[in-house]
């Protein structure tokens, strides 16, 4: 982590003893996010970071399954793969993926899923495929959908984790591989998908929310030392801003001592 | 007749030219070593299915058995991307490859109609994404029951599916445990099934989470010890996690990664990676 991403707030005496890093303050909003008793589709990276954090503070009872297989697991340590041995050897079940994906996620028992993106609209559609002119000939390949699809389509309510500039926030993304509020209000119902769609974007600089008829994002909590024009830069489009802009609560000890520590049991470095 | 054979009988003895292959195991159990031997046998002309190519399918690619790749998250899980895969389909190095491309519940489903002898399977899956208009072997279908849209995905049904797992006992019946993805589905679809195990057993002692594949089920077992390093096999060894990110240094560059082939691969013999990577 470069020195210039530390993030000192001015305002807070808890920052000051603990300047964080915009990792943390994304892991800890994602992590505060999630309430008791949910039931989370987790994927690799800061949303298991986010998860087992909101385990081990506020939510103890948090029911995880990641799409390897693994049902009700309890990691105590941060997964490096998706079918890490961790999630496994703590999880109350391990089943095979057609059960995950037809029983689990797509009859709606999901009530939260996480997504990640390279790239995000501002009706929260995702890209994970592709960054260039054409499927055929890409400027670079990603991944692909993995699970997002569906996690997009079945579950409650999604949050996606990204970081925020203007070549992850485009006015129009380069393919959709998952599917956020489409073109506005009722893609989603004319689409035939069963979840609400996402309910928080969560960047290194602050929250952004779906207005609730537009279903456009709108910026409503920035991260403590972060300015609306600090996002407005960093967005590639006239990003709404809320009326009753919040700002995050700084990270607290406990929070920053429980991610940190998290983070240390991964033999690597994650970039 | 038994149906335990060495590792270079097996492949030999049921991978052909142009057949479509499933190398399955999610992040766990993946037949790595198995892989290797299909490299090592030169096969070619391979439809390569598998919902995560991994470094397995990467290097298939890059040794140029891979015609066509069938899969649903393409990268080097934790680490990064997979050069091989990117360098064949965007620039045809060192042949063109095609993709078909669907997401893990499509492909999974696939297989599920494989197994089961239907033509299609059907989910709630790929709306509103541009997948659709990308990817052959989906469509939508109305439901015959209410006024639903429903995605039907087509049956896949691999001429061979090869798994790894922890144990096969004497009669060749086969035990793993821990993560098994879709590979008990890949199995049932499959046209002909090849295991490599850790090792054999007089008979299993029952584990939590275990899947069993009996013996009828399979045309050859391979004894191979480690045959999923560099990913793991639960209760035998964990995954190697710097291996996985050395690979992006291996498969960078075209001259690495040739190199890589010679001296790992072609130099080796087949049952050299049995332990040697302990």
């Amino acid at each position: 982590m470069a020195i210039s991403e530390i993030n000192r707030a001015g305002s807070s005496s808890e920052a000051e003893k603990n300047p964080w890093n915009s990792n943390e303050m994304m892991t800890i909003a994602a992590a505060r996010t999630l309430r008791d008793g949910m039931i989370c589709f987790v994927g690799i990276g800061i949303p298991s970071t986010a998860a087992i954090l909101a385990k081990a503070t506020h939510a103890p009872n948090l029911f995880l399954i990641y799409e390897s297989g693994t049902v009700n697991t309890n990691p105590q340590k941060l997964p490096l793969s998706i079918g890490d041995g961790e999630l496994a050897n703590q999880a109350l079940s391990v089943v095979g993926m057609p059960e995950i994906f037809n029983y689990w996620l797509q009859p709606g028992r999901i009530d939260m899923g996480f997504l990640g993106a390279a790239q995000i609209d501002r009706f929260s559609n995702i890209n994970t495929t592709f960054i260039g002119e054409s499927y055929e000939n890409p400027k670079v390949r990603l991944p692909g959908a993995g699970g997002a699809t569906e996690i997009a389509g079945a579950c409650k309510d999604v949050i996606i984790i990204i970081k925020q500039t203007t070549r992850t926030f485009v006015p129009k993304i380069d393919f959709i591989t998952s599917l956020g509020f489409g073109d506005g209000p009722g893609s989603r119902e004319r689409n035939g998908l069963i979840g609400n769609g996402p309910k928080y974007v969560i960047t290194d600089l602050g929250i952004l929310e779906p207005e609730a008829t537009s279903k456009e994002l709108v910026l409503t909590a920035l991260h403590p030392g972060v300015s609306v024009e600090q996002v407005i830069a960093n967005t590639g489009w006239d990003l709404k801003v809320a009326k009753d802009l919040k700002e995050s609560a700084a990270p607290t000890t406990e929070e920053l001592e429980r991610v940190r520590a998290l983070v240390a049991t991964s033999s690597r470095k994650k970039s | 007749m038994s149906k335990f054979a060495s590792l270079e009988e097996a492949i030999s003895a049921n991978v052909n030219d142009g057949d479509t292959i499933a190398l399955e195991g999610f992040t766990h159990l993946i037949p790595m070593a198995a892989g290797h031997e299909i490299i090592r046998q030169r096969k070619r002309e391979l439809t390569a299915v598998r919902l995560t190519p991994d470094l397995i399918y990467d290097q298939l690619i890059g040794a140029g058995c891979v015609k066509k790749l069938i899969f649903s998250w393409g990268g080097n899980p934790g680490v990064g991307s997979l050069h091989r895969f990117r360098d064949a389909y965007q620039n045809g190095w060192p042949r063109k490859i095609t993709i078909e491309e669907h997401t893990h519940a499509g492909l999974t489903n696939r297989y599920v109609a494989g197994a089961s002898g239907m033509p299609f399977a059907v989910l709630r899956g790929y709306f509103g994404s541009d997948l659709v208009d990308k990817t052959e072997n989906i469509a939508t279908i109305d439901s015959p029951f209410d006024d639903q849209k429903i995605l039907a995905v087509a049956a896949i049904n691999p001429d061979v599916t090869i798994i790894h797992a922890q144990q096969a006992d004497r009669q060749g019946n086969v035990m793993a445990w821990g993560i098994t993805g879709s590979s008990k589905e890949a199995v049932f679809a499959a046209k002909r099934v090849v295991v490599t195990v850790e090792e054999q057993v007089e008979s299993f002692t029952p584990k939590f989470n275990s899947i069993i594949i009996p013996e009828a089920l399979i045309s050859n077992i391979a004894v191979v010890p480690k045959g999923a390093w560099p990913s793991y096999a639960s209760g035998y060894y964990e995954r190697d996690n710097d291996a996985y990110i050395a690979w992006d240094e291996v498969a960078k560059e075209r001259e690495s990664f040739t190199k890589w082939l010679d001296q790992e691969i072609y130099a080796k013999s087949s049952d050299a990676y049995q332990g040697s990577e302990a």
